[in-house]
């Protein structure tokens, strides 16, 4: 790669630096060199505007080494550091190769931290309190801001402690997630479920589905049209997590509850984005966290009821959940689950 | 439309308007129209422009600020913020300093005095645009420069326009050497002219839509070469011109180093032009334009200081004089923050310090180091040195309302800069903050919160500065009430220093 569209500018680039830097300091000597003036009282001789004077004292001496001291470092550094055009200077310096060097360091210094999880399975690993003292930490830099610090979620962002799952909640599957994200997408669905009335029936047959508050004739109504809305979410709208279907019958909503959120899922449809981290995180620290993520829903007792203790760090501190966008996810604790 | 009726159209500028009216005498007399607009609306300016920086403050301390509006947002009310006080309340300051200056210094009227009064009230017009524009949405992105394309034409002509009378009135000028507050005030008119076009190339969309012709790291660099030389031409060869008149006018004592203000002056104009890259340390900009950034913007250290030293060593012998005399202390306060901030300003380009400073709030606590001390101070000096001259009046109405303002102004820079400094520490470090697993030792949320006290600091130091603001409008209204616009009379040149 080259930064230069011809051979000229280099050349240019570095005549005007060092010209700039020489100048400087030609000028500084020069002007020091310049003798007093003639007049007796040391001014210029000159006068503005009535009464303004100027003297000629010479220049502080510590300024003028100040000024040879920074000129000095600067040619230096451009000696050393690349600066003139594409010379690459003494040291071949790059801020590529100092990150590359960096990085590798790092993962040489972290590669016997994550070894001992290699070959633990991730029921292991969530028992392991170490692990789950770094899986707590990648968990709130990394997932809380969306998540939330209690993993609980918020509007359009999914609850991590319960058992419903969108893409299945096995470890394998968690890691699937986190490593490559997910791209949800439903089409607008209003055309193929019919008109206005048919959408507002299939809105109330769901809702029926998971026994929430509904029109039962409109529900009724609903049913057939609801064939539409099957091939994804399944004839009884219990969901297909192979597709990344939500389930439509557990009074979870991910999107908003209620006739109308509904309605509007239907007729505009919803893309919703987690973006994948790998790049972001390495594979050992993705699989520290996928089971720190798993364990939310999977602590003694097994239930539907979260019952793992929220994680907490002075993220979920209060006092500052107006200050950060992160923070007001915490107060929206769960899905709306009405 | 003559300039009679130009001129008596704006309140308080009647005899103005005679001076222009009897012809053949004007000439003898000084043309302070646009000096007295330009004046009493840098102050007005100054107070709605510290006014929006107060709000968003506020916001950032107590986001609820924000009232939920798109209009009074943050991301709005920042930009209005910046343009008001930058452009506004300075640019008003320089306008008129630099015609009442170039007028004094060169011993003779405005040339083109229509032109001037046009510059007066499309530089008006300009900011009346950014005050609708800004909050409704419409901006070009670019900070510093967020107006869009008819604004930026608008600016364009009323900067020509500007150019024309200043360099117009020097050519005219009737001593034979140009004063080197005009230098500074020329290179500021000059090189903003170039730096505007330069920068706010775009294609326009629509009336108020237009894409940048630079895509990518170049128009980063464009945005940065032009956003660090705003400071450095607008903010201090502009401001320096203002401490060159105003320092030896109040301390009445002759300007300490005539072959110290060539050097310096040279040396910030080459420096200054390069420094721009600092901005951009450790991003995609190639390593040499971010080394030549740094290595200039480390020069330019000492250029700095020489203005600094310079304007100091001017009061050498009437120090005494600081015991009573409040707006040599403003003009004295400016110089040090003007020192101190040209130290830092060094510092934090170098790259390893940077690393620590950039993206924190340290960088907002440099620039209002130098803005709110050096800017500010400079032109409220300048302004209480100028509005009784400008009405005929020996003083401003009260001192002791100066007096205030100048302890609030103080007390507010002090508390506003430390805190951003210990904030902006906070952050590097808490961002910088490592665990042996790789992860980072403090979230995001945990920076905000630590930074929040800060905020809050900050947000006080502020309403103590607009509140001397508020003092300082009242009392150059006051005093503006209480005398009359006056005409200055031309004195005599002395004869071996008429030109030619």
């Amino acid at each position: 790669m080259s930064d230069f569209t011809s051979s000229f500018w280099p050349y240019f680039i570095s005549f005007i630096v060092l010209g700039g830097i020489f100048g400087c300091l030609i000028l500084l000597f020069m002007t020091s060199k310049v003798k007093q003036m003639s007049t007796t009282d040391n001014t210029t001789g000159h006068v503005y505007d009535e009464d303004i004077v100027e003297m000629n004292n010479p220049m502080p001496r510590w300024w003028m080494w100040l000024f040879v001291i920074t000129c000095v470092f600067g040619l230096a550094y451009l000696v050393i550091y690349p600066g003139l055009g594409t010379y690459k200077g003494l040291k071949n310096w790059t801020s590529k190769q100092e990150y590359e060097q960096e990085i590798e360091a790092s993962k040489q210094k972290l590669a016997p931290v994550y070894a001992r999880f290699a070959n633990m399975t991730p029921q292991d690993i969530a028992n392991d309190k170490k692990a789950m003292a770094i899986g707590e930490r990648l968990f709130m830099n990394n997932c809380s801001l969306c998540h939330g610090s209690d993993a609980r979620g918020s509007k359009g962002f999914p609850n991590l402690t319960d058992q419903d799952w969108i893409h299945g909640g096995s470890p394998e599957k968690i890691k699937e997630t986190i490593t490559h994200g997910r791209h949800g997408m439903m089409p607008p669905m209003a055309a193929a479920v019919g008109n206005a009335e048919d959408v507002k029936n299939v809105a109330n047959y769901v809702l029926s589905l998971s026994n929430s508050k509904h029109d039962i004739n409109r529900a009724k109504l609903g049913k057939e049209k609801f064939a539409a809305c099957a091939a994804c979410h399944g004839a009884e709208g219990k969901g297909n997590q192979m597709i990344g279907a939500p389930n439509l019958s557990d009074n979870i909503w991910l999107h908003g509850y209620g006739e109308a959120a509904i309605i509007e899922r239907i007729n505009l449809g919803k893309d919703n984005q987690m973006p994948a981290q790998e790049g972001r995180l390495t594979p050992e620290q993705i699989n520290v966290l996928a089971s720190y993520v798993w364990r939310f829903s999977n602590t003694q007792p097994p239930a539907n009821v979260p019952t793992v203790k929220p994680p907490v760090t002075a993220a979920v501190d209060t006092g500052l959940v107006s200050t950060a966008a992160a923070a007001t996810a915490i107060t929206n604790t769960a899905v709306e689950t009405k | 439309m003559s300039a009679n009726t130009i001129a008596t159209a704006a309140p308080g500028a009647i005899l103005g308007a005679s001076a222009v009216k009897t012809g053949a005498v004007s000439t003898s007399f000084y043309d302070d129209y646009a000096v007295r607009n330009f004046t009493i609306m840098a102050v007005v300016w100054g107070v709605v422009g510290m006014l929006m920086g107060v709000v968003i403050a506020s916001q950032l301390a107590f986001p609820e600020l924000n009232l939920g509006i798109s209009w009074t947002s943050f991301g709005r009310l920042r930009p209005l913020h910046t343009n008001l006080v930058i452009f506004a309340f300075g640019g008003c300051a320089l306008f008129a300093t630099s015609y009442y200056v170039v007028q004094r210094t060169s011993q003779t009227r405005l040339r083109f005095p229509l032109l001037s009064r046009y510059t007066f009230w499309g530089y008006q017009a300009v900011i009346v645009a950014a005050i609708i524009t800004l909050p409704l949405g419409y901006t070009s992105g670019k900070e510093y420069a967020e107006l869009e394309w008819p604004i930026d034409i608008l600016l364009l002509i009323v900067w020509v326009m500007y150019g024309t009378v200043f360099f117009g009135t020097i050519a005219a000028r009737k001593v034979k050497h140009i004063y080197v507050a005009n230098w500074f005030y020329g290179a500021f008119i000059l090189v903003v002219a170039i730096l505007h076009i330069v920068n706010s190339m775009a294609i326009p969309a629509e009336i108020f839509k237009s894409y940048s012709v630079y895509a990518g790291v170049q128009d980063a660099m464009i945005q940065w070469w032009y956003g660090h030389n705003a400071v450095g031409f607008f903010l201090t060869a502009g401001f320096l011109g203002m401490m060159y008149y105003f320092v030896p006018k109040q301390a009445e004592r002759p300007v300490y180093s005539y072959r110290l203000s060539i050097v310096h002056f040279w040396g910030l104009i080459f420096t200054y032009m390069w420094a721009g890259s600092h901005h951009l340390h450790y991003t995609a900009l190639p390593d040499w334009t971010q080394s030549v950034g740094m290595v200039l913007s480390l020069i330019l250290l000492a250029p700095s200081w020489g203005g600094m030293i310079n304007g100091m060593m001017t009061m050498s012998g009437a120090w005494h004089k600081l015991r009573d005399d409040p707006i040599l202390r403003f003009l004295i306060v400016s110089l040090s923050f003007y020192g101190m901030s040209t130290f830092e300003g060094p510092m934090m380009a170098i790259k390893t310090v940077n690393a620590l400073s950039h993206y924190t709030d340290w960088t907002i606590g440099h620039v209002h180091s130098g803005a709110l001390g050096w800017v500010g101070f400079i032109t409220m000096g300048s302004i209480y040195f100028l509005v009784p001259r400008l009405y005929g009046l020996k003083q401003m109405y009260s001192k002791k309302a100066i007096e205030i303002h100048f302890w609030l102004a103080t007390i507010g820079v002090v508390l506003y800069i430390t805190a951003m400094w210990i904030s902006g520490i906070t952050a590097g470090l808490m961002w910088g903050a490592i665990n042996d697993d790789g992860t980072l030792t403090y979230t995001f949320v945990e920076g905000v919160k630590a930074a929040h006290p800060f905020y809050i600091i900050r947000m006080l130091g502020g309403l103590l500065y607009l509140g001397g603001m508020v003092i300082m409008l009242w009392n150059v209204l006051k005093t503006a009430s209480l005398g009359q616009p006056v005409r200055v009379a031309i004195p005599a040149s002395h004869a071996h220093h008429v030109h030619a």
